[in-house]
C-alpha cells in the first residue's frame, strides 16, 4: 500500500485544478500585457483568478498580488515593512521562534542590516499568545509577522488576537498563513491582518506560484524589478497557469473547507490516538489549536532519517526534523524551540494528511510505525541505556 | 536518482553484525545522541585476530549501512588489517556516500580505533596515542 501522508511539504494537484490550467496552454496563451484581443482574454483570466483567490480570503482583488510562492511573499512583506519602518527610524521586529525559513532567513538578513528583531518564545504550550505580542511591542517596532499555523508540529496561532492587539498599537501585521490558506476560515478584514502570504502547492494547487495580500493603503517595495505587472509592485509576465490552477484549487477547498475539515481531523485523531500508544513517544504542536491534517512525534531512542527510509520501503511518505534529513548536525529548529531536546529531536517524524487519504490508509501507518520504531531500537545503544537505566528516559 | 546506492540500501534494510556481545575484549563508542548520531562497536579478539564483532548504533541510514559494512570488513581480520581500515575504503566499498554523509564512515572507522584501544589498554599492550582519535575534541560534534 502507498501512502502519501507528507501533505505539508507540498500536495498532489487536484483534477479540477489541473484542468483549468489546460486552456491557460492551449487557448489563453497570450501575454496579459499585450494591447491586442489575445493578451486582453488572458487578462481577463487573470483577474478572475484574482477575484477568485480575494473572495477565499474576504478582501478585495486589487489587494492580492500574485508571486513565485509563500517564500518571496514573505520576504516582499517583511522587506516592504522594514524599508518603511526605516524610514520613520523604526527598526523593531517581533516574529516567533518557530517561523519558516523563508522568514526567519530574511529577518537574519535586517539583523545584520542593524534591524532589532524579537523572536518569541514558543516553549509553553508550542504556540504563542496575544499577549507576549502586545508585550514585546515597542515605539519603534515596524512589523509584527508570525505565521498561521506551524508547518511541522501543527500549532495554529491566535491569529485574530494577535491581530487586534496590533491594529490597537497601529503596528503592521504580517501572518505566514502558507500552512492555513484552503484549511482554515480565513477572513483578512475580521482578523485584523495587514499582509498575508500564501502557496499553491500546499491545497492541492501547482508548484512555482503564490500570493501576497496587502491591504489597501500599505506601501509595497519590489524585490524583482521590471515591468509594471502587479500593479507595478511585482514585475515579469504572470505565470498564467499556475495563477489559474492556484485559484481554481482555492475555490474548491474553501467551498469544501468544512467537510474536509471534519474528515481529515477524524483521520489525524485516530492516527494520534493509535501512535501515542507507542511508549516514550510524545505529540509535538498545540494538542487543541491543531491543523486539520498535522501529525508530530518524538520518538525516544531512535534517529528520523532511518524511520523515514524504512516507513518509506513500507510505502508510507513521511517528514521528519531530524538533523540527517537537512545535512547539517542540529535537528529542525521548530522542535527546539518547542523545548524538545537534541536527543529527542532527532528522533521526530511528521505525517501530513489531506483529504485525499483514506482511514485503511491511516490503519496502515498504524501498523507499520511500531514495528519500524521497534526494529530501530532494538539496534539502538541509547535505547539500550535507556532500558537497563544508564540513561534517563525524557519521554 | 536515489538518496544511496544500492550497496547503502541493501546494509541499511540488512545490517550485518547487529548487536551486543558480552564479556568482549575491546568496546569502543563514539558520537553522541546530541548529534544524532552514535555507534556502538564490540570485538571479541583471539591470537591477534578479530574472531567476532557486533555493533548498535542510534543513527541514520548511511550510519547504519557504514557501520555494517566497516564490521563485515575486520571480520576474521588481524587488528593490524583493523588498524589499518580507513573512512575512505568503508565509503569506497559502500559505492560512495552523498558529500554530508562522509562523517558517517569517519564514525565507523573512529568506533573501531576506539575499541581496539579498549582492547590495548585492557591488556597493557603499547601503542602510538596518536593513531588514535580524540574523539571528545573532534570538529564534528564539537564545532
Amino acid at each position: 500500500m502507498q501512502v502519501y501522508a507528507d501533505n505539508a511539504a507540498t500536495t498532489k494537484i487536484s483534477g479540477h485544478a489541473l484542468q483549468a490550467m489546460m486552456p491557460c496552454f492551449e487557448k489563453f496563451y497570450g501575454n496579459p500585457s499585450s494591447l491586442h484581443s489575445v493578451g486582453q482574454e488572458a487578462k481577463e483570466v487573470l483577474e478572475d483568478a484574482r477575484a477568485k483567490v480575494a473572495a477565499c480570503l474576504g478582501c478585495e482583488p486589487r489587494e492580492v498580488y500574485f508571486t513565485s510562492g509563500g517564500s518571496e511573499a514573505d520576504n516582499q512583506a517583511i522587506i516592504s515593512a522594514a524599508r518603511f519602518g526605516a524610514r520613520k527610524n523604526k527598526k523593531h521586529i517581533i516574529s516567533t521562534a518557530f517561523e519558516h525559513h523563508a522568514v526567519l532567513h530574511t529577518l537574519n538578513k535586517l539583523e545584520n542590516e542593524g534591524f532589532e528583531i524579537t523572536l518569541l518564545d514558543v516553549s509553553n504550550g508550542h504556540n504563542v499568545t496575544a499577549q507576549q505580542v502586545k508585550d514585546a511591542i515597542r515605539e519603534d517596532t515596524c512589523l509584527v509577522t508570525c505565521m498561521y499555523a506551524n508547518n511541522e508540529i501543527g500549532s495554529i496561532l491566535p491569529i485574530a488576537q494577535i491581530g487586534a492587539v496590533c491594529k490597537e498599537a497601529g503596528v503592521p501585521f504580517h501572518t505566514d498563513a502558507v500552512q492555513a490558506v484552503g484549511h482554515l476560515q480565513i477572513n483578512v478584514k475580521e482578523q485584523n491582518i495587514d499582509m498575508l502570504s500564501l502557496s499553491g502547492h500546499k491545497f492541492h494547487g501547482p508548484k512555482g506560484v503564490g500570493a501576497l495580500y496587502v491591504r489597501r493603503g500599505l506601501p509595497l517595495v519590489n524585490v524583482i524589478e521590471g515591468g509594471a505587472q502587479e500593479r507595478g509592485k511585482r514585475a515579469g509576465t504572470e505565470n498564467l497557469p499556475g495563477i489559474v490552477g492556484m485559484a481554481a484549487a482555492l475555490a474548491d477547498a474553501c467551498a469544501n473547507l468544512e467537510e474536509n475539515n471534519k474528515k481529515v481531523t477524524a483521520l489525524r485523531d485516530k492516527l494520534i490516538e493509535g501512535l501515542s500508544k507507542i511508549p516514550h513517544c510524545a505529540l509535538n504542536g498545540d494538542p487543541v489549536n491543531r491543523l486539520p491534517g498535522n501529525v508530530s512525534f518524538c520518538f525516544e531512542g531512535i534517529e528520523g532519517e532511518s524511520l523515514l527510509l524504512l516507513l518509506d520501503m513500507q510505502g508510507v511518505a513521511a517528514s521528519s526534523g531530524s538533523a540527517c534529513t537537512s545535512g547539517s548536525l542540529d535537528p529542525s529548529h521548530v522542535l527546539l524551540a518547542i523545548g524538545r531536546v537534541h536527543d529527542v529531536a532527532h528522533g521526530s517524524l511528521r505525517l501530513s494528511l489531506s483529504h485525499y487519504n483514506t482511514e485503511e490508509e491511516i490503519d496502515h501507518i498504524l501498523k507499520v510505525v511500531p514495528e519500524v520504531v521497534s526494529l530501530l531500537r532494538n539496534m539502538s545503544p541509547v535505547w539500550r541505556d535507556l532500558q537497563t537505566g544508564k540513561r534517563e528516559y525524557i519521554l | 536518482m536515489a538518496l544511496y546506492s544500492e550497496v547503502v540500501m541493501d546494509h541499511f534494510t540488512h545490517p550485518r553484525n547487529v548487536g551486543v556481545i558480552e564479556n568482549a575484549d575491546g568496546v569502543g563508542e563514539v558520537g553522541n545522541a546530541k548529534c544524532g548520531d552514535i555507534m556502538k562497536i564490540y570485538l571479541k579478539i583471539e591470537n591477534d585476530i578479530i574472531v567476532d564483532v557486533k555493533f548498535e548504533t542510534f543513527g541514520c541510514g548511511s550510519a547504519i549501512a557504514s557501520y555494517s559494512m566497516a564490521t563485515e570488513m575486520i571480520k576474521g581480520k588481524s587488528i593490524n588489517d583493523a588498524m589499518a581500515l580507513t573512512n575512505k575504503a568503508v565509503a569506497e566499498a559502500l559505492d560512495g556516500l552523498p558529500a554530508h554523509k562522509l562523517h558517517c564512515s569517519v564514525l565507523a572507522e573512529e568506533a573501531i580505533k576506539s575499541a581496539l584501544k579498549d582492547y590495548y589498554d585492557r591488556n597493557g599492550i603499547p601503542y602510538d596515542k596518536k593513531l588514535f582519535p580524540d574523539c571528545e575534541n573532534c570538529a564534528h560534534c564539537h564545532e
